[in-house]
């Protein structure tokens, strides 16, 4: 019984395979696509050389200030007087930093907020006119808004500078040496020209590059998940931290450390604001301190060949610390679920 | 029930709008007694000073009562949603403010310069440190700007657009190579950008400081941008009209050259110009590369050249009234120039791939009714009429050389 079923269902022999090998799938490029590909890859290939040749000529020109007193010593030393031998980024590339975080400490919560309000809250006739303006505030020159941050802006901020200074000076990055709130005649200069006040002004600048990735990545969250959780009974707040955020957070990551990239290597509204001092400034309301980007904006004119080979090393170093921070952000936004799509 | 609840003319429309009359009173309510509150401790207790710290102060309080008055009628979930929705608006409102108040300082500022036709046609090279605003100007800056502008576009532009062709329609580990450098090169500082042309031209092939380094200082920091937003542009092309166009039998470089770029064109436009937007008010590389001088100089090859953002910049840091208002007025120069590359990117940009004006769209039909045309005398075995005639109305006015595959006459 059970053979003759088995019989039955025996798969028939398949035709055993002649000559049947996998076809090569290796288009023959047409004659006239030779030149073609030729021509856009020597372009693509120029590109590349020129974005390598930044960082192998920066490298070679700052090498002699670098060798000078080995790579270390130029790590940390703080002041910068190249032609005395005493020299190095430890103040500068500190600077440089906290003036970055302090701008994404503004930005960030600036931008996801603003790209929020695009993607979530405004209304259909204005969503437009709204991206169109935060892209026109990407575009706006950076010496416009030095020039905003150093006549229009510090005035106003001294007071709130005060303020913290005379009610949080307790926190230690809050604290201002020679600040005496009791004193009702005490200067208001002593808060000119802060990290603060700077990072203040980078931070208007990088939030709208931040927000439009932000808003980017809002955007595609997938509109059944966002149904989904409205249909559970989510407010509008509880399905932003359901769905929205956790779908953007690659994209808020990436455009953050886009941001921080930026603001690392913003140099004309710094340079216009800042007066520099070379030394570690730990306390943010504090007048004076120094970015690598101005040190070379404002040092550059009258510099002996040493001093211009320093000038390199520490753009060298802006250089490798703003690709770190890039590379950084393109892998974030590339792993992240929204990241397949946006660019 | 009742006869009057089925009578659908009775029925009262009910409102499916999100605001209703207490939200209202709770915003207006919580909105005076936390401009109250702040004023009584600004004035009363002194706590702190001035406009900025005023609005801090009232805006603290409006949230923490805002959301004491809703706790009043809603549940904890309505109150956090509420509380959210009124700090997104007012981050929201900030930026936009700032960006307002940004624009407005400058157009404010930069406005009595400009009222002096002088401004827009001399050169500083008359003009000294006391001279008021009906001496000089900022022609040399204008023209320095345009000048950079142009020669870092025509290097800028086919450069970048190959680059991005080649990303698009040939994907592999090369491309992938080069995708990932140039968007690490996106937020390449600009100041780098001018050491390394500093480094190059200037100190090792030993050129003078001079508006053509200026540009390609520009260059090398445009170039990432307009290739990064073309090759995203690019990849938005639908890959259905290349398919039809390769089944068509026409080569790859046919395929970009008549579908791709102009499929899209607005797009890459729009890269363009945004590209250019960032490259006009870029300083630092300018600052680096060109030199800065008070006279008019044509001639981007030789002698320094100064450029708006440039401008700017030197007219600030001078200690005289005069030169700072005219500073303020170069930077509204310069933010006119980039509104206006503004615009024209948005109203070019403003389609998707492959959507057309109406110009555009009749252009194309009048293209394509010739093309019929053509088709149809050859397949006749007349000749076709020359193409730049719209609508030929003898269909046999000479052969042409070239040879009819179909048809009897040949």
């Amino acid at each position: 019984m059970t053979d003759t079923f088995t019989d039955v269902l025996e798969a028939p022999q398949p035709v055993p395979p002649t000559d049947d090998k996998p076809r090569s799938l290796k288009a023959k490029a047409d004659r006239s696509d030779l030149p073609f590909r030729i021509g856009t890859r020597t372009a693509a290939s120029g590109v590349l050389a020129i974005m390598l040749l930044v960082g192998i000529f920066l490298l070679i020109q700052g090498g002699q200030a670098l060798t000078a007193d080995g790579p270390i010593k130029f790590l940390t030393t703080q002041s910068w007087e190249p032609n005395s031998g005493v020299f190095g980024i430890a103040a500068v590339i500190l600077g440089s930093i906290f003036i970055a975080l302090t701008a994404i400490f503004f930005a960030v919560p600036l931008a996801t907020g603003t790209a929020l309000y695009i993607s979530e809250y405004a209304p259909r006739q204005i969503k437009q006119g709204l991206i169109t303006l935060v892209d026109l505030m990407a575009a706006v020159p950076s010496v416009v808004y030095g020039l905003w941050g150093l006549k229009a802006l510090q005035p106003n901020i001294l007071n709130v500078s005060q303020f913290i200074a005379t009610w949080f000076g307790w926190i230690p990055i809050f604290h201002v040496d020679g600040f005496d709130s009791s004193d009702p005649l005490s200067s208001p200069t002593i808060f000119t020209a802060s990290t603060f006040v700077i990072g203040l002004v980078v931070g208007m600048m990088v939030a709208p590059i931040t927000c439009s990735i932000m808003r980017e990545v809002f955007t595609q969250a997938p509109i059944g998940e966002r149904e989904g959780a409205l249909a559970l009974g989510a407010t509008r707040w509880g399905m932003i931290r359901q769905v929205v955020i956790p779908f953007g957070r690659g994209g808020m990551i990436g455009g953050t450390m886009l941001g921080l990239g930026r603001a690392l290597g913003e140099t004309i509204a710094v340079a216009l604001i800042v007066s520099p001092i070379y030394q570690i400034q730990p306390q943010i309301l504090k007048s004076g301190t120094s970015t690598i980007s101005a040190l070379i904006a404002l040092r550059y004119s009258e510099s002996s060949p040493f001093e211009i080979s320093a000038l390199m090393a520490a753009g060298l170093a802006l250089f490798v610390l703003t690709l770190i921070v890039n590379f950084g952000a393109s892998l974030i936004i590339a792993r992240s679920r929204s990241g397949a799509s946006s660019d | 029930m009742t006869t009057a609840e089925l009578n659908p003319t009775d029925e009262v429309r009910r409102s499916t709008g999100a605001i209703r009359g207490s939200d209202v009173f709770g915003i207006l309510g919580a909105a005076v007694a936390a401009i109250s509150l702040s004023a009584w401790l600004m004035t009363q207790l002194e706590i702190f000073q001035g406009f900025l710290p005023f609005v801090g102060f009232a805006y603290a309080f409006f949230v923490v009562i805002y959301g004491v008055v809703t706790r009043f009628d809603e549940s904890g979930m309505a109150v956090r949603d509420r509380l959210v929705a009124v700090l997104v608006h007012s981050l929201a409102v900030v930026l936009m403010l700032a960006l307002v108040w940004v624009v407005g300082f400058t157009f404010f500022s930069g406005f009595l310069p400009l009222l002096h036709l002088n401004f827009f046609t001399s050169d500083m090279s008359s003009a000294g440190p006391l001279d008021p605003l009906t001496r000089g100007g900022i022609l040399h800056a204008i023209a320095g700007t345009l000048i950079m502008v142009t020669i870092a576009l025509s290097i800028s532009i086919p450069l970048g657009v190959a680059t991005a062709v080649y990303l698009s329609e040939f994907p592999g580990r090369y491309s992938r190579v080069i995708r990932t450098v140039v968007e690490a090169m996106t937020a390449l500082p600009s100041i780098v950008a001018g050491l390394f042309i500093y480094a190059t031209v200037i100190l090792i092939l030993g050129f003078p400081r001079s508006g053509f380094a200026a540009s390609l200082a520009i260059t090398v920091m445009m170039l990432p941008i307009i290739i990064r937003s073309s090759d995203v542009v690019l990849r938005l092309v639908p890959s259905g009209l290349k398919e039809a166009s390769q089944a068509l039998g026409s080569s790859r470089w046919r395929t970009v050259w008549h579908v791709v770029l102009p499929t899209a064109r607005s797009g890459l436009t729009t890269a363009i110009i945004l590209g250019t937007a960032r490259g006009v008010g870029e300083t630092s590389p300018v600052l680096l590369t060109a030199g800065i001088t008070t006279f008019f100089n044509f001639n981007p090859f030789s002698g320094p050249m100064i450029s708006l953002p440039l401008a700017t910049y030197t007219f600030v840091k001078s200690p005289e009234d005069n030169f700072i208002a005219r500073g303020y007025g170069s930077a509204a120069v310069l933010m006119l120039l980039v509104l206006v590359l503004f615009i024209v990117a948005r109203l070019i940009g403003g389609r998707g791939p492959g959507v057309l004006s109406g110009r555009q769209l009749r252009r194309r039909l009048q293209q394509s009714r010739v093309d019929d045309y053509r088709f149809r005398a050859r397949e006749l075995g007349v000749a076709a009429p020359s193409p730049v005639a719209p609508r030929p109305t003898d269909p046999l006015p000479r052969r042409r050389r070239r040879r009819v595959t179909t048809g009897s006459s040949s």
